[in-house]
């Protein structure tokens, strides 16, 4: 009996020979569930494709990785495609990967809903954050294409609205790899040079992948780091792109954006008008404010007849005077009234009046009076005060 | 004056006339620089023609401003 015995490298090596020519597994897509998903630092993806009943192996290298459009997530349903073929050093057989799309939604919807939801955390899509469109803008940026209706539809609403602003058209692509990179050097270009009061970026309808240029990362950034407010105006009504979120105001269409910008000249001739109206109002009424307060006064007593203010007030001194004349001459008898009191007291106690009722007053030589008799000695002189004159005499007793 | 500083200095007036308690001399001027701006924004919305302008890249590279054409 002769069997061929193999060593491992050639069995391995059989092995992959026949899968490397099998027709069915150098082209396969397989339909299952990420999981394991690790992306090494060399850049390549390893990972586990599986279903309830089987699981098989993959790998993903740098470059087929790079153009994945979304990133995958374990869980996540894909359809992967690639071949099929057995590394031959540890017999593993695995799907060399080149292709992941997800399975029912497309992977543009989900790189846009993975977006989102980071953009929208790190706060970029905040109400707060968001500028407000300046009312009469005298300079307009359109970022768009410089073909097709959209441009066209702007200038024409812009120019019929609001003539007064001038229009600057910066030219861009807005689909394709390209398309970003244009974008955001405009935005930029525009703040750099402060050639605007606002910008308006977007263009016509198209599908997602069309509209995929709003959707990127580089262009929500450049839109949220403008210092100029910046309208969104991409594709139609249903389109809604990431660029819609991050700008300082969504439009639905290329059109509602200039009919958002700018206000519409025949409402603001209007609003001029009734503004003259106002005016000439107010003015008007002030006047007539003034004129009553005029005619009042003048109807006021004072002003009308000046004699009855006159009047009133001489009334007012001779009342004046007489008071003062009763008050002055009741003050005087009452003083006089006293005096004429005092007086009497005193002269009662008048030494003359005294001496007119028989009184005398009796004097020693050197003047001292006497008032008892054992003051005095015989012989002595004395004198003596009388009513009217003087006696000089001797004591005999 | 901008269009824009215009419509907000005259809204500005309307206010202060319609408070009523300007002094006399003042209401008169008030309303006539009223008037007057309202002349002037009627007039630029009238007779305003739409600038249009394309910035590109010239020859040199720096960014120059060309005429608009509509292409199709």
């Amino acid at each position: 009996m002769n069997k061929k015995i193999f060593s491992v490298a050639e069995l391995n090596g059989l092995i992959k020979k026949m899968m490397d020519s099998s027709p069915v597994l150098s082209r396969v897509y397989v339909r299952g569930e990420l999981s394991n998903y690790k992306i090494y630092p060399s850049g390549h993806h390893y990972f586990t494709i599986k279903d309830t009943e089987a699981a098989l192996r993959c790998v993903m290298f740098r470059r087929e990785a790079s153009t994945l459009r979304f990133r995958p997530e374990n869980g996540m349903k894909v359809i992967a495609s690639g071949r099929v073929s057995v590394y031959p050093r540890d017999g593993q057989y695995q799907l060399y990967c080149t292709g992941i799309t997800p399975d029912g939604i497309g992977d543009l919807h989900i790189a846009y809903e993975q977006l989102k939801k980071k953009l929208q955390e790190e706060g970029l899509f905040d109400r707060e954050k968001k500028k407000q469109i300046p009312r009469y803008p005298e300079r307009i940026a359109i970022i768009t294409s410089p073909v097709g209706a959209a441009v066209r539809d702007m200038i024409r609403v812009l120019g019929k609205r609001f003539p007064i602003a001038k229009l600057i058209i910066l030219p861009v692509r807005v689909q394709g790899a390209e398309a970003p990179p244009e974008i955001c050097g405009a935005i930029r270009y525009a703040n750099a040079h402060k050639i605007a009061d606002v910008i308006i970026t977007g263009r016509g309808g198209g599908s997602i992948e069309d509209l995929w240029a709003f959707n990127d990362e580089r262009v929500a950034r450049a839109i949220y780091e403008s210092e100029i407010p910046v309208i969104s105006a991409v594709g139609h009504e249903p389109d809604v792109t990431i660029s819609d979120f991050v700008a300082d105001l969504r439009a639905a269409t290329p059109s509602n954006a200039a009919e958002l910008a700018v206000p519409d000249r025949v409402e603001l001739a209007e609003m001029l008008r009734s503004t003259d109206i106002r005016l000439a109002k107010a003015l008007k009424r002030q006047l007539e404010a003034c004129r009553e307060r005029l005619n009042s006064l003048k109807e006021n007593r004072v002003l009308k007849s000046p004699l009855y203010y006159i009047q009133d007030r001489r009334m007012l001194v001779d009342f004046t005077q007489e008071k003062l004349i009763s008050l002055a001459s009741g003050l005087v008898h009452n003083k006089k009234a006293g005096f004429i009191r005092l007086t009497a007291a005193l002269d009662a106690m008048s030494p003359l009046k005294v001496l007119a009722r028989g009184y005398s007053i009796v004097q020693k030589e050197d003047g001292t009076l006497v008032k008892r008799a054992c003051d005095v000695e015989n012989g002595e002189r004395l004198k003596i005060k009388l009513s009217e004159g003087n006696i000089a005499c001797r004591v005999t007793e | 004056m901008s269009f824009e500083e215009s419509m907000a200095r005259l809204d500005e007036i309307v206010q202060l006339l319609e408070k009523g308690d300007a002094p006399l001399e003042s209401a008169l001027e008030l309303f006539e620089e009223g008037t007057g701006l309202v002349a002037k924004c009627g007039k630029l919305l009238d007779s305003a023609e739409a600038r249009i302008v394309k910035l590109m890249k010239g020859k040199d590279g720096k960014p120059e401003e060309l005429q608009f054409d509509d292409e199709e």
